[in-house]
């Protein structure tokens, strides 16, 4: 699993990346209410918006650690966002995406070096 | 992070022990949560009660510089002196009621939203207990002090603790500490011993929940909010919980539903408005306020339930059927008790009855929304029967 500093996750297996946001984000945005997913067939660059998650006191955009093309997206986040909270790194995961170039995915973070990340946040 | 400018309630640290999330508010470095979270937190309070810290706001006490006369002339100079910044009858104040008021500007827009109290002591007629909002407390205290001149002496009471403890075991918790309180009636208050000193414990709040406001020295703050936690029933509650509690309330927030343009009968607050002063004149915008209560005003304040989508917040478009622009979100959010968004807005009277179909636009999407009664979730006040006279 690599992390980025906006701090989602992202799991690769072949060429398709499935993501999510870190046990730290999930914490710090506290109780989700509502999750807004992108359609799949989407395709999107690093750093655009992918997803919002709404708390009950804010909003939050959630961007592409990487580029490629959505192809599927969680129900299970949207019907039960409390599913974020509970789960984050696990099966509250957001969307799946076919990377365009799989060795953008080493680019980001082991985890260590995310522990060390938020260290110094 | 916290600079030379932030103030610090004097329960900082107590809110730090218990693990509070600290965030900006006011000028204050102020708890948002604790551990368990603002909805946990939010619905802890509706169930049982929830103690918050709310020093940040603005007590403070107004008093005749000399004390001439009977109680109630003396009442009467007092009033007389703040009557004509505020909307509200301050002299028909019995003693030991409260009531909610305006300051008004000379367009009749509200400068802030305040309670103003007459003590029950007779020694201490001539006297009002004030409670502003944290962000306009200078501006608040200075046009006071301004008004009375040298006629009275404005003290402010911002050094202690105001603690407010809401929820429906609120009162029992209470009487255990002060024996007592459970009489006290929906916005009335007293005066209680706590050693040679005093607290003010007002029945009054801002969740919707029957509850109280109490006016705590500095130095007994530490030990009133420790021995208010030892019991079971009650639990610390963040100021993100008191936004979604009062927005489930359908209670205006100053700075957000209410601002310097918006007149009280816009804001849907024609309660607070003294029908006497204002068919007298004498009142700060009582031409525009008279006309806006016989002819209506142009906005009004309503509730809307967000019928599908995602929550609309402050700043939000609020669509006609379609897609005409009638006016923004001022307070929006997720309703915990009810499990589904809400939100509070100005659109035009046409707009606003009850049942109405709008939409909220949120990125750029317009989501269907219905306008709906405040408050969102009943009032439940305490409002003894009166005796019968």
């Amino acid at each position: 699993m690599r992390f980025s500093k906006d701090h989602e996750w992202v799991n690769l297996e072949g060429d398709v990346a499935t993501i999510g946001i870190t046990a730290y984000a999930a914490d710090q945005l506290g109780d989700v209410v509502f999750v807004e997913l992108p359609a799949a067939g989407k395709t999107v660059k690093t750093g655009d918006g992918l997803a919002v998650v709404e708390s009950v006191k804010a909003a939050s955009d959630v961007y592409a650690p990487v580029s490629g093309e959505v192809t599927e997206v969680n129900a299970a986040v949207s019907d039960n966002p409390e599913t974020v909270n509970d789960q984050p790194e696990g099966i509250g995961w957001f969307v799946k995406i076919k990377v365009a170039d799989p060795h953008e995915v080493e680019g980001l973070m082991d985890r260590a070096a995310y522990e060390a990340f938020l260290q110094t946040l | 992070m916290s600079d030379e400018t932030t103030k610090f309630t004097v329960l900082h640290a107590a809110h730090k022990a218990l693990g509070a999330r600290m965030t900006p508010f006011g000028g204050y470095d102020m708890p948002v949560q604790y551990e368990a979270g603002i909805l946990k937190e939010h619905l802890w309070t509706r169930a049982h009660a929830g103690a918050f810290d709310v020093s940040h706001m603005g007590p403070a006490f107004l008093d005749l510089s000399v004390q001439g006369g009977s109680p109630d002339e003396r009442h009467a100079a007092i009033a007389g002196l703040v009557e004509p910044l505020v909307s509200g009858d301050i002299a028909g104040l019995k003693p030991g009621q409260i009531r909610y008021t305006l300051l008004l500007n000379e367009d009749g827009g509200i400068i802030d939203d305040l309670m103003i109290g007459r003590p029950v002591d007779p020694e201490f007629q001539g006297r009002l207990y004030i409670v502003v909002n944290a962000g306009g407390k200078e501006v608040d205290f200075s046009l006071i002090g301004k008004a009375a001149g040298p006629a009275a002496r404005l003290d402010r009471a911002d050094d202690g603790a105001l603690i407010a403890l809401q929820g429906p075991e609120a009162a029992e918790v209470l009487a255990k500490i002060f024996p007592g309180v459970e009489r006290l009636g929906f916005m009335t208050y007293r005066r209680f011993p706590v050693g040679r000193r005093s607290v003010r414990v007002a029945r009054s709040g801002y969740t919707g929940e029957d509850g109280f406001e109490i006016l705590v020295p500095a130095q007994n703050a530490g030990d009133f909010w420790n021995r208010l936690l030892a019991d079971e029933r009650v639990r610390p509650i963040g100021l993100g919980a008191r936004d979604s509690l009062r927005l489930e309330a359908g209670l205006p927030l100053y700075g957000h539903d209410l601002d310097q343009t918006v007149s009280p009968i816009e804001a849907g607050l024609a309660f607070a408005v003294s029908k006497k002063r204002l068919k007298a004149g004498n009142m700060r915008g009582a031409a525009r306020i008279a006309k806006e209560l016989a002819k209506g005003p142009s906005r009004l304040r309503v509730g809307l339930k967000v019928l599908e989508g995602a929550p609309a917040r402050e700043g939000a478009r609020i669509l006609g059927p379609k897609g005409a622009n009638l006016g923004v979100v001022t307070s929006g959010g997720f309703a915990p008790s009810l499990g589904a968004p809400i939100a509070m807005g100005f659109v035009p009277p046409a707009r606003a009855k009850e049942g109405a179909r709008l939409a909220v636009e949120v990125r750029g999407r317009a989501q269907a929304a219905e306008v709906v009664a405040l408050p969102f979730v009943p009032h439940q006040y305490h409002r003894p029967a009166k005796p019968s006279a």
